[in-house]
């Protein structure tokens, strides 16, 4: 079912680099998709500028988690269009070439390899060849430790970095999968509620670092944290049933008339 | 960076006791030189000698050993619950038990310098095109490792790459060792029907019955068995392993990492095709036959479950279950043959119920109960902080 032209010229030259000269990173344009009959995604429009943090809301079921498998490859949309920069079709790629390409993700679900070691978890994540013989003879060299190192301490596992993945706590898991996205340098990072589970430090914490890495990098953030999306917010989209409501900043949002009637309006009451 | 974050010892502390290097391949060396000076040494009647027969026989479980090995990569580390990889072990002795056959030469029954005897009974006049080149040790030698090696690419290429797993692709591997059966039954197949290819009388112009050489293959496949359990450990304690294993436990999440988890699995399935045809390669020449029953499902099941035994993900644990559950069918085949594959049966659901992670899982909680015992009780495993 998945994409297998052999020797497409994207997968054969492994860097691919986007053309952001219009500024866009990210074009998803008109994209529709529909399960059943049950239209997830509808005539999606957005755009992420290169090193933007786009925070991205929506009731549950509006469809940001479904936004995310169309961008990383895992779902196919029935229409539309998403493309890396200006020239890199994603729909031609699988997901394995567009986590290469740059676009790294963080699953609302921590997912984060368990029979593994927080160390050898964020190992794999580094950016770098993925091919089997690379894989076969490959030994860390001292740069690459100490950028394990590094990321160990942002993420603050350090002590556990020994340890199976599977027996950290939810909130670590979360920390676990962050740093595997870090260590993977993506041009883009895709972040799906990032501070579900986690203590209000340790939520400011990820606020503090998802801020730090826009500008270098373009950030999508995911999250029914409100408070937490006040704080890190520059530019918001509002998802309602598959398509985007409105866009703009916190305070735009917040007087935003169709948005109070369909989604802050319930959270408020 | 005040972090101490060092590889040495995470590579102590996870892997040397789920695989121990040295202290395998000494064992498995040490063995070989017991039994090779108990068979040479000591004369028939000592309580240290070891009889030709038990030198066959033990060449015979060290290429189950060998075979388990296989299975294990895959399925243990891999997660692909192979139950085909009999097809592998069996191509493997067909390439090997072909050139046997043309080491007979006019020796046969019928004489005939050319063609083996059942094709003479065939009424046959010349080889068929796949038989030629198969008189040279180098055509086997490649053949013993192409042919697996080939089938498991095409197949795993197919089924990986469409991402079949689970349940559909254990299935899969079943219909392919059965199909194989079925073709290998037949006469038209060219290598020998039913009866398969036997009556070999040399190896290298060595004569197969004499003790020196059955003691020779039984040295060969050892040495053959601590090379490929060296192999394995390096590429389970490498990257790769590292990949497999994350492959085996969320296959999904790893593609978004960027590893392509199909040409993982396709290059560990040939790896372990190829060493389960070295495997039958070196069973052939001393059990004397090979015939299209080695193909049988149930053969492929056998592995599997000598592996479970054993331990899966756990290279030692493989071939501990290998030899053990080989034995205890000598043992129990001479008694009551026709109760044996319910015995196996009933220890398998004895070892997925009591013990999932094999006899190799039983040896550090064993261990540790002697250091525990020991030491004063607050040296703890570093991981009980957790
Ligand atoms: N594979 C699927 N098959 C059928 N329906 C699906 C599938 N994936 C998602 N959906 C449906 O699509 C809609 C959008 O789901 P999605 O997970 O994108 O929502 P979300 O905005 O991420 O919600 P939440 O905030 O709860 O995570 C939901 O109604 C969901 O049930
Ligand atoms: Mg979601």
């Amino acid at each position: 079912m998945n994409t297998d032209k052999a020797g497409t010229p994207l997968t054969a030259s492994e860097n691919i680099v986007p053309d952001t000269r219009h500024g866009v990173i990210l074009y998803v344009e008109d994209v529709n998709l529909s399960f059943d009959g049950f239209k997830a995604l509808n005539n999606l429009n957005l755009y992420i500028n290169d090193g933007e943090l786009r925070c991205l809301i929506g009731a549950n079921g509006a469809g940001k988690t479904t936004l995310m498998d169309v961008i990383t490859g895992k779902t196919r949309p029935d229409s539309g269009k998403v493309s890396f920069g200006q020239q890199v079709d994603l729909l031609q790629l699988d997901e394995s070439e567009i986590a290469r390409a740059g676009i790294g993700r963080k699953f609302q679900k921590p997912t984060v390899f368990e029979e593994l070691t927080v160390f050898e978890n964020i190992e794999l994540s580094l950016k770098g060849d993925k091919g089997i013989w690379t894989a076969l003879f490959h030994k860390l060299s001292g740069e690459q430790k100490d950028r394990i190192a590094e990321i160990l301490h942002t993420i603050g596992l350090v002590a556990e970095c020994h340890y199976p993945a599977g027996r950290l706590s939810h909130g670590q898991k979360q920390w676990l999968e962050i740093g595997m996205l870090l260590a993977a340098e993506p041009r883009v990072l895709l972040v799906d509620e990032p501070v579900a589970g986690m203590t209000g430090q340790e939520t400011e914490r990820t606020a503090e670092l998802l801020t730090s890495l826009a500008g270098k990098h373009s950030v999508i953030v995911v999250e029914h944290d409100m408070a937490f999306v006040r704080s890190i917010a520059r530019k918001v989209s509002v998802l309602h049933q598959g398509t985007v409501l409105a866009e703009g900043t916190m305070s735009e949002i917040q007087s935003n008339p169709d948005v109070i009637k369909v989604y802050l309006g319930e959270e408020q009451g | 960076m005040t972090t101490q974050v060092s590889e040495s010892n995470k590579t102590n502390s996870l892997f040397s006791s789920k695989n121990p290097l040295h202290l395998t391949i000494g064992i498995l060396l040490i063995t070989t030189v017991l039994v090779t000076l108990g068979n040479l040494l000591f004369p028939e009647g000592s309580a240290l000698h070891v009889s030709d027969y038990t030198v066959s026989l033990l060449g015979k479980y060290l290429c189950y050993a060998l075979l388990a090995l296989a299975v294990d990569l895959v399925w243990g580390y891999c997660g692909i619950l192979s139950l085909g990889h009999g097809a592998f072990f069996t191509l493997g002795g067909y390439a090997m038990g072909m050139y046997l056959m043309r080491q007979i030469g006019d020796r046969g029954v019928y004489g005939n310098p050319d063609l083996p005897d059942f094709m003479v009974f065939l009424n046959w006049t010349e080889l068929p095109w796949f038989w030629a080149g198969s008189d040279s040790v180098l055509w086997m030698v490649c053949m013993v490792f192409l042919g697996p090696g080939l089938l498991a690419f095409i197949f795993g290429s197919l089924a990986f790459r469409s991402r079949v797993s689970g349940v559909y692709l254990s299935i899969m591997t079943q219909a392919m060792t059965y199909a194989l059966m079925l073709a290998f039954f037949r006469n038209e197949m060219g290598f020998g029907g039913n009866n398969g290819l036997t009556d070999f009388k040399e190896i290298f112009g060595f004569s197969l019955q004499s003790p020196s050489t059955k003691l020779s293959l039984f040295i060969a496949t050892a040495i053959a068995l601590a090379i490929a359990y060296g192999i394995c450990h390096f590429i389970v304690n490498s990257k790769m392993g590292r990949v497999v294993t994350a492959i085996r436990d969320a296959e999904s999440r790893v593609r978004f990492v960027g590893y392509k988890p199909e040409h993982y699995k396709v290059w560990i399935f040939v790896v372990s095709a190829m060493l389960a045809g070295l495997a039958g390669a070196l069973y052939v020449p001393q059990v004397g036959i090979i015939n299209p029953g080695e193909f049988s499902p149930l053969n492929s099941i056998e592995m599997v479950i000598w592996v479970a035994v054993g331990g899966r993900n756990s290279l030692y644990g493989a071939i501990i279950g290998a030899v053990l559950v080989s034995y205890a069918k000598t043992r129990f085949t001479a008694i009551m043959p026709e109760a044996w594959l319910f015995a196996l049966g009933g220890l398998f659901v004895l070892v997925t119920l009591l013990l999932p992670k094999g006899i190799a899982g039983l040896l550090p909680t064993i261990k540790q109960r002697l250091i525990t015992k020991k030491d004063a009780p607050d040296t703890q495993q570093k991981g009980a902080k957790l």
